[in-house]
């Protein structure tokens, strides 16, 4: 980290400093395109990740924090602050241009913040309403429902986006661009469709059955999360992460649970810890079987569905009688869990382990060795590494283009360095590669659980925590592995019981970004084997 | 061989129509009328009630490979279970769309039922059942069934949206595709029987099914014709028209109520149908399993009437189909094209020769 940072403030004189649990690097925006340009292609640096950018509204200047990751050397974090006290058009540099995620994330700040990212090719809002009025994330924000009333007419749709291009001679000038040419084909596929796996909706255009270009359009389950987690008390924050993925729920509490618990140095019992890790493994594996039913339904495999289902029902079954829900459980809470385990969990979750290996040969037999199925798949979406770098498509699609990048092993937490098990890599990239690592991921996690499942130490479940948690002034990052990629955590604390900023990095808005560049080229039947294969939540994306 | 129990439905037949013109002395014209009347009355309850068995008969064997029990509500085991959905459909309001071509977008639906009813006309019932029996008879029936496409086409075309539009498309290269296959693969077995006549055929087989009788070529003209039989049906894996997953519904999605019911109806039939035309071209029709030779077991055979034989002959081919689509993935629409004109097409050609060549040197069994 040292090094680092000598290395930039040698490049860089304005540059200054923040030590926290990621280094943090505060530089004005004249210099920051500069300084992204060379923490990505600086061989010594490679930031070549970028987890998130967190919009930020500091009430004095508005403002992003980037977190970006290497991803070869030793997979480190680090953030950079950029800011701009101009509140009326505040405007940054876009590094669009370095990360292709950036134009997904830079929309979304756009979007919440009015920060305007200049020579970003897209700045449209992403979520809201194009008719929205007010960026809600400020902290200047009008809620008076009088100026953003309930429509009851259609959505006005434009053909157009906006960019805003700065000359040679520094001055910035907006333009209109087209999105798709008026003698396109453009089918609407969604919001409302079989496939998209919820509200998502791709605008493609298409010349016959080849997909020529796809606008993605999201935000149809928005519910603003991060606005509403700024009104709530730490405890009740938690209820929103079942809300996101709600496959990964257990694993989105865990993340928001041991970010609350580090920031507020609250130390958790080993037997919290063992939980914890063992409901995130269950809910990684109910996650896959959904997703492998899911996935091959949509191919039109639809018998695969209830193979698949009579694992998860397994699993929901465990999870209702431990936390009481089958969905949303609201489980892990700051300082363990919220109940302990029930009487049988331990004989359940060896009744699940004993079936487990007959039924990944039985989905081997039915559908992987299918010759329809390997038409459909193999070759389909390809995605390379350098691409799942590039545009942070993370978790199993990342993992099965050959990026390693399970936090579990990279950057481990919680009792995990103690447990062995593999990280599933392969290196093809497409389709058939994302439902094989999915499918060696369920092998991977019983393998998890049945160490510790006989391994369960006594303990406290739950330690005492004051009902009204305060955190200390302050800033803290945390990653945690979902079923979907890596859930990132950005906590801004202005000591209230209340958190300031709390900015939730999901693994599947960078899963949508990249629908358009794989699909290109690729038939209207990819599509839906694309995004079957890529697995996004719409819930997660759209928050 | 004398056939004891083989109930020739002919001598109803000619009862009936004796009644009519003799008994009850009626002109020749209107005996003619109340007879097709009676056929037609009798032939559209036929298919309403086999489309609703059929109904339950795939949601059954569905339920069986996909671990469930299916429907057990209405009924004993579910059995009213489609007469309840047919009324439910028959009820359902006829949504009226703008921007669409009404009368085409009217027609559509009655064209697929009708191309479908007809097809139903010419399939060999049983012995001397059957409405109309003439020298082109398969050919007849090949050349009907493919105006379903037709509406298949209208219906996409005319409701103006664009899901409906690729379905259709989708549907108009695949039909046309595999109609090729099909009627290739009957071609062959048409050589074997040296009549067209559905009568012909099925008396053609007395002694043994063709599927035994033209042994190798006609096992691979089975094969191929059970494969395109299930593309041109539009059902799992080559359901490319309907692609749920994909457009929604396809070249139906706009269509509701009973017009949507038509459609779903002529589907189910088609199922029928193709596995009509399999018995009688693979399976001897209504034949009796017969081997030459073995007098007491055809003997035994012909105690089954002729009409349970086609009918068992039909449900069990249709099994086959209906397994396929709980089974197999969708194709994409190249895979698809690929499979019919790269493979199915070069080996039919070169199985129609071999075909020849067996019939020409008599290579045949029996």
């Amino acid at each position: 980290m040292a090094e680092i940072q000598e290395k930039i403030a040698k490049l860089f004189p304005q540059a200054t400093f923040e030590q926290g649990d990621v280094l943090r690097i505060c530089i004005p925006d004249a210099q920051w395109h500069d300084l992204a340009s060379a923490l990505r292609h600086d061989p010594d640096l490679n930031y070549d990740y970028m987890i998130t950018i967190a919009g930020m509204d500091w009430r004095t200047s508005l403002g992003c924090v980037y977190f970006l990751q290497s991803t070869t050397r030793g997979n480190d974090v680090i953030s950079v602050k950029v800011e701009t006290t101009d509140r009326e058009n505040p405007m940054l540099h876009s590094v669009a241009d370095l990360w292709a995620v950036a134009t997904l994330y830079e929309r979304e700040v756009y979007d919440f913040f009015g920060i305007i990212f200049i020579n970003n090719p897209d700045m449209r809002r992403l979520f809201l309403n194009i008719d929205w009025v007010g960026y809600p994330l400020r902290k200047d924000y009008d809620q008076d429902p009088a100026l953003n009333p309930i429509t009851t007419e259609s959505e006005r749709q434009s053909d157009f986006t906006q960019t805003w291009v700065e000359g040679p001679d520094g001055k910035v000038e907006k333009k209109e661009v087209r999105i798709f040419q008026p003698e396109e084909f453009v089918v609407n596929i969604g919001p409302q469709h079989p496939s998209t796996h919820g509200v998502l909706r791709f605008r493609t255009a298409v010349d016959g059955e080849i997909i020529k270009k796809i606008d993605v359009y999201m935000g149809y389950i928005h519910r603003g999360v991060e606005k509403l987690c700024e009104d709530l008390t730490y405890q009740q924050t938690l209820h929103y992460m079942d809300r996101l993925d709600y496959f990964s729920a257990h694993n989105y509490h865990h993340g928001l649970c041991r970010l609350i618990e580090r920031a507020a140095g609250i130390q958790i019992t080993r037997r919290a810890e063992v939980i914890r890790v063992m409901m995130d493994e269950l809910s990684r594996i109910a996650s896959h079987c959904l997703f492998m039913g899911t996935f091959c339904m949509d191919l039109g495999a639809t018998s695969m569905l209830f193979y698949t289902l009579r694992v998860r029902e397994m699993i929901l079954d465990i999870m209702e009688k431990t936390c009481g829900a089958r969905m949303t459980f609201n489980y892990d809470c700051i300082g363990g869990v919220m109940q302990d385990l029930a009487p049988d969990f331990q004989k359940d979750v060896k009744a699940l382990l004993a079936v487990i290996p007959a039924n990944i040969k039985e989905y081997n037999k039915v559908f992987v060795g299918n010759v329809i199925a390997k038409e459909r798949m193999v070759g389909v979406g390809y995605l390379s590494k350098e691409d799942a770098i590039d545009y942070a498509v993370t978790g199993p699609s990342g993992r099965a283009s050959g990026w390693s990048c399970d936090i579990r092993k990279i950057r481990p937490y919680s009792i995990y360095p103690e447990l062995d098990f593999e990280e599933v890599l392969m290196a093809e990239g497409d389709a058939m590669a994302r439902f094989k690592v999915r499918l060696r991921e369920i092998e991977e996690s019983a393998k998890i659980l049945a160490q510790l499942v006989d391994n369960i130490p006594e303990g406290e479940y739950c330690v005492k925590v004051p009902k009204m948690l305060k955190l200390p002034v302050g800033h803290w990052w945390e990653m945690v592995e979902g079923c979907r990629g890596v859930f990132g955590l950005y906590l801004e604390s202005d000591g209230t019981a209340k958190p300031y900023r709390l900015k939730i990095a999901p693994p599947c808005l960078p899963l949508a970004g990249v629908v358009d560049h794989i699909t290109e080229g690729m038939k209207i039947a990819d599509l839906i084997t694309i995004g079957g294969s890529l697995d996004y939540i719409i819930p997660d994306m759209d928050r | 061989m004398i056939p004891l129990v083989i109930d020739d439905f002919s001598v109803v037949c000619d009862a009936v129509n004796n009644f009519l013109l003799y008994t009850c002395g009626l002109p020749k014209w209107l005996t003619v009328t109340i007879e097709c009347i009676g056929v037609g009355v009798g032939l559209l309850l036929a298919y309403a009630l086999l489309a609703l068995f059929y109904i339950l008969y795939e949601r059954k064997i569905c339920a069986y490979i996909q671990c469930r029990v299916g429907p057990v509500r209405v009924g004993p085991w579910g059995l009213f279970q489609s007469f309840a959905d047919m009324f439910k459909i028959l009820i359902k309001e006829l949504i009226h769309l703008d921007n669409i071509d009404r009368f085409l977008f009217a027609l559509a639906p009655y064209l697929v039922i009708i191309a479908s009813v007809i097809c139903f006309a010419v399939l060999p019932w049983g012995n001397g059942l059957q409405i109309i029996d003439f020298n082109i008879g398969i050919f007849f029936l090949i050349a009907c069934s493919s105006i379903g496409v037709l509406g298949i086409l209208l219906a996409g075309w005319s409701s103006a949206n664009k899901f409906t539009l690729i379905g259709a498309m989708r549907s108009g290269a695949q039909m046309v595709s595999y109609e090729l296959s099909v009627g290739l693969s009957i071609l062959t077995m048409v050589c074997l029987a040296g009549t067209m006549s559905v009568g012909g055929i099925v008396a053609e087989q007395e002694n043994l099914w063709f599927i035994f009788k033209g042994h190798v070529p006609a096992v691979i003209a089975f094969v191929i014709y059970m494969i395109a039989a299930t593309a041109e049906t539009n059902r799992g894996p080559f359901d490319l028209p309907e692609a749920e997953s994909e457009l929604t519904a396809g070249y139906h999605t706009e269509y509701s109520g009973i017009h949507f019911g038509f459609f779903y109806l002529a589907e189910y039939l088609n199922l029928f149908i193709v596995s009509g035309v399999a018995s009688l071209m693979f399976f001897g029709g209504w034949m009796p399993l017969h081997f030459p030779g073995w007098d007491t077991f055809n003997h035994i055979m012909d105690y089954c009437p002729s009409v349970i034989w086609f009918l068992l002959k039909c449900f069990v081919l249709s099994y086959v189909i209906i397994w396929f689509k709980w089974t197999f993935p969708r194709l994409r629409i190249d895979n698809l094209l690929a499979l019919e004109w790269k493979y199915l097409l070069p080996i039919n050609l070169a199985n129609l020769v071999l075909m020849v060549l067996i019939i020409v040197f008599g290579w045949h069994i029996v």
